[in-house]
């Protein structure tokens, strides 16, 4: 079976019950998606899917409606989008497992409120993170809004 | 840390018969293992040493060989050798290189040894410089005990050094001049005569030829152009583009993917199964009984990781029963046994503590008992490692935070030599200490015999890691004080009861080896604080119970510091003191905790902080001094309809010299993130010999919401390098109980605090 990912329609194999998460990380090779608890309860698997934000580990590939989006397609090192921009301006991550999941939730935020406030954020951000970077992940949320709207 | 301990069990008196002052730097440069570089440079590179590598075409490579788990260290180690090497942070590459005996942890190990860091007789100091030669023999490359900076920081600024005065020298024999007359900047060497210069890349060549000098002469910190001042971390652009940098990222040619399925009853084994409906699982290839030290179970081979955890899942097993009592009434009936009994080990006993508190009056004499439970790592990446077995050569792609150990374990598995065995170390997805086994990393070697040449990724589904990982102790305490209104007490006596990381990080790791004397983590916190107290005990029992332990971050300070803070908080209103000026007062011979204590007392404004009747809010207040560096800690809770919140975290440290200022006071907010998720609500419980939790619906950490604002200033005043990835975890949940008990007047004395309270 194919599904649209990033653009592309792309081979995610015929087991129906397959979790998205490893459809894309097994399958089609897109590894910037992370496997954390298989239970949606972490929030590492976070993709859209018509840009809402779904924890792909629950979501078996013979139930995906529409077009996925990954982290691969936000940006790279060489042209980062405004929200990555903001994570390196802030010095987001420290082991960076979580935050694929967590740039995901975020933009699917910004996407819906262009001005989030504190609330705001932590309603939209319940991913989980060990490292503990939430502080730095709510400065960095409000620059790219800032950035954004300017 | 736990090598270093193993380390100074094993060879502990051939460390004090060679102990001789080496400077270790000196020597490393010039004498040093077998330069693991040598053997794998490209074209028209050349190697100076184990932590520079240099093109032709001035591509330079710092090899930093400590494990990236996201406490932003290789690039603190790469300043070391940029500083020195005087090239621009954006001018190299960083590598972790692969697994050397070169790349020996000497900080490691020298606080490893039965003295408190604050000791600094000649005794402590003599076996601490004795780690150094020992560690360099045992060749333990490893990541863990807040080590790398202060392990770095000499060898790796010697390492930059001698380079660069070899390719200045290099650059003198090319220009007919004097080394001397020579400028060095930004990765070139010039002659300010004739302003001439040559890149580093064109003089490498003829530099690699030439003999390191006998003498280093490193800059003076005045002239620091990258240490001490905050760096953008190296590691980041990957993490924020979805990089495949993890352990679970591996990808190798024909690769087959697996999983495990271990005995949920420690130390016990399969008495039967039935695997029919496992191979019923469309991918399932093969499965494969697994018997290791660490664990016995199964290995499910497959097309794909999903087909592996299905087929794992559909693998019926009967299970062997455990040794251990089946559930907590029982396994802690083993803690209160051991307090009634004399104890193990006595770590410090100043004064006159026994016969002080039979003499004592009653009402002078204040009593507690404190309890914590078990607790998991949860690092965000599952365990996973990948292996290939092929041509009588042993490929490893680890996350992991011990490539030596690994490698020796590894070898001897498939009976080669250690130099057979090639250790890939990729980023780690969270380590904590969990990364220091090598558990995983051998399920994974015992798979590849089985999959005929191709490699093959182990990944454990995330209800395998709770379940079978190397908790942080459960313990219990007594503890007694001598108090008296409006001083400090006369007495302390603490009792403590826990089982010993080193004895069971022993008999899964060698089981052929057995370690002696006390294990000094389990007194950590408790016997080496800086605090006077006339009289003074900690006495220790050591409960044998085969649930395996290890180290978590902060270690025996993460339990420990919790009981010691709370009590002295209990002490301090006993005696009608303020908490601080009860700590001032205790801690008044020890300048660098009163600077902690007094700046933490500033940025929270706690004498002039008075909350309104009413108002249920409260503060608490902890310091603990653990892996060389000071920290005091205040946080702030309101008692709300929905639950406790934690409003404010203010953190003050005294880290001696920061080489990273931004990069230490992110480390200290993610150690006091750490401590508050324990406290708040993690626990390890025990049913029918198994772990009860699994996921985070049952074993959570602190989510965003929950986060509170914090504050951190780090000082430094200290005469000694401290670390950094743990000394903010162990005062964050006294100061927490602490402020619980301010603002509800409930003294919650056992861990997690969910127990007693709720939180928002």
């Amino acid at each position: 079976m194919q599904l649209n990912i990033n653009g592309k329609p792309t081979e995610v194999g015929d087991d129906m019950k397959m979790p998205l998460l490893w459809a894309l990380r097994d399958i089609a090779g897109l590894k910037g998606t992370k496997f954390g608890c298989g239970i949606a309860a972490c929030g590492a698997c976070t993709v859209h899917i018509d840009g809402e934000p779904v924890r792909s580990c629950q979501m078996p590939i013979g139930e995906v409606e529409g077009e996925v989006t990954t982290i691969e397609a936000m940006g790279t090192t060489d042209n980062l989008s405004i929200l990555q921009q903001a994570w390196i301006d802030e010095q987001v991550p420290q082991c960076g497992y979580c935050q694929s999941g967590q740039l995901m939730a975020a933009s699917a935020l910004l996407r819906d409120n262009p001005k989030p406030n504190d609330a705001d954020i932590n309603e939209a951000m319940t991913n989980l993170c060990r490292c503990g970077t939430y502080p730095r992940i709510r400065a960095a949320i409000k620059l790219a809004a800032a950035k954004m709207e300017a | 840390m736990g090598i270093a301990k193993i380390a100074r069990r094993t060879f502990l008196i051939g460390a004090t018969a060679i102990a001789g002052g080496l400077a270790v730097g000196y020597y490393y440069v010039r004498k040093p293992y077998p330069n693991p570089l040598e053997g794998d440079l490209a074209k028209g590179e050349v190697t100076f040493n184990p932590y520079v590598k240099i093109a032709a075409d001035n591509t330079i490579t710092i090899i930093t060989p400590r494990a990236d788990m996201g406490q932003g260290v290789q690039t603190t180690l790469a300043a070391m050798v940029a500083e020195e090497l005087d090239v621009a942070l954006d001018q190299i590459e960083i590598e972790h290189g692969p697994a050397g005996w070169a790349y020996y942890n000497a900080a490691m190990l020298e606080d490893g040894g039965p003295f408190p860091f604050l000791d600094e007789s000649f005794i402590a100091e003599a076996s601490r410089s004795a780690m150094q030669p020992i560690a360099k023999l045992l060749g333990i490359q490893a990541t863990g005990g807040s080590s790398s900076i202060k392990d770095g920081y000499d060898k790796m600024r010697q390492s930059g050094c001698a380079a660069r005065h070899l390719l200045v020298a290099a650059a003198a024999l090319e220009f007919n001049v004097a080394a001397k007359s020579l400028k060095t900047e930004n990765g070139s060497v010039t002659n300010p005569t004739s302003g001439k210069s040559l890149t580093y890349g064109e003089l490498a060549a003829r530099a690699a030829t030439l003999e390191p000098p006998l003498k280093l002469v490193l800059r003076e910190k005045s002239d620091w152009k990258l240490l001490g001042k905050s760096q953008k971390r190296a590691d980041i652009p990957a993490k924020v583009t979805g990089q495949p940098i993890f352990g679970i990222d591996v990808d190798l040619p024909d690769m087959v993917y697996g999983t495990v399925k271990i005995c949920p009853r420690f130390g016990a084994s399969a008495i039967s199964y039935r695997d029919k409906a496992a191979f019923a699982v469309p991918g399932v290839q093969s499965i494969i009984p697994l018997e290791t030290p660490a664990g016995k179970g199964f290995g499910i081979i497959a097309d794909n990781t999903w087909a592996a955890f299905k087929g794992a899942e559909a693998l019926e097993v009967e299970w062997g029963k455990a040794s251990y009592p089946e559930d907590d009434d029982g396994i802690y009936a083993l803690f209160d046994d051991a307090l009634a009994t004399t104890p193990d080990y006595t770590m410090r006993d100043d004064g006159e503590t026994e016969t002080l508190f039979a003499d004592a009056p009653r009402e002078a004499v204040l009593s507690a008992e404190y309890s914590v439970p078990w607790l998991a790592h949860t690092c965000m990446e599952p365990m996973n490692a990948t292996a290939q077995w092929k041509d009588g050569v042993l490929d490893i792609w680890s996350p992991n935070q011990s490539p030596t150990l690994i490698q020796m374990t590894a070898a001897s598995l498939v009976d080669v030599p250690a130099g057979d065995v090639n250790i890939h170390t990729t980023n780690l997805g969270g380590g904590f200490g969990r990364r220091l086994e090598v558990d995983f990393t051998l399920y994974a070697v015992e798979m590849a015999k089985h999959t005929k040449g191709k490699p093959i990724k182990v990944t454990w589904t995330r209800e395998e890691d709770v379940r079978h990982d190397t908790y942080r102790p459960a313990a219990k305490y007594k503890l007694q004080a001598l108090t008296k209104k409006g001083a400090v007490p006369t007495a302390l006596d603490i009792r403590a009861a826990s089982p010993s990381i080193i004895k069971s990080l022993m008999a899964r790791t060698f089981p052929l080896l057995s370690p002696a004397g006390p294990d000094r983590t389990m007194a950590d916190g408790l016997f080496d604080q800086p605090y006077d107290i006339e009289n003074y005990r900690v006495a220790m029992s050591r409960v044998d119970v085969d649930i395996p332990v290890g180290f978590w971050r902060s270690v025996g300070y993460s339990h420990n510091a919790w009981a010691h803070e709370c009590f002295l908080d209990e002490i301090a209103e006993k005696s009608e003191l303020d908490p601080l000026a009860l700590r001032l007062e205790l801690a008044k011979n020890y300048p660098a905790a009163l600077g902690v204590l007094n700046k933490v007392a500033e940025m929270s404004n706690w004498q002039n902080t008075k909350f309104a009747t009413g108002s249920k809010r409260g503060r608490g207040l902890a310091m603990s001094l653990s892996f060389g560096t000071w920290v005091a800690e205040v946080v702030q809770v309101a008692a709300t309809d929905e639950g406790i919140v934690i409003e404010n975290v203010w953190c003050a440290t005294d880290i001696g010299t920061a080489l990273d200022p931004k990069n230490i006071e992110t480390q200290m907010m993610s150690g006091i993130i750490f401590g508050l998720s324990a406290a708040m609500g993690q626990e390890i419980t025990f049913k029918d010999g198994m772990v009860e939790q699994g996921n985070f619906d049952d074993y959570d950490a602190m989510r965003m919401a929950q986060c509170p604002n914090i504050d951190v200033e780090v000082l430094q005043t200290y005469h000694k390098m401290g670390g950094a990835g743990e000394p903010g975890t162990p005062p964050a949940a006294p100061a927490l109980t602490n402020a619980i008990y301010a603002a509800t007047g409930k003294r919650i004395r056992k861990l997690p605090l969910s127990g007693e309270v709720d939180f928002a």
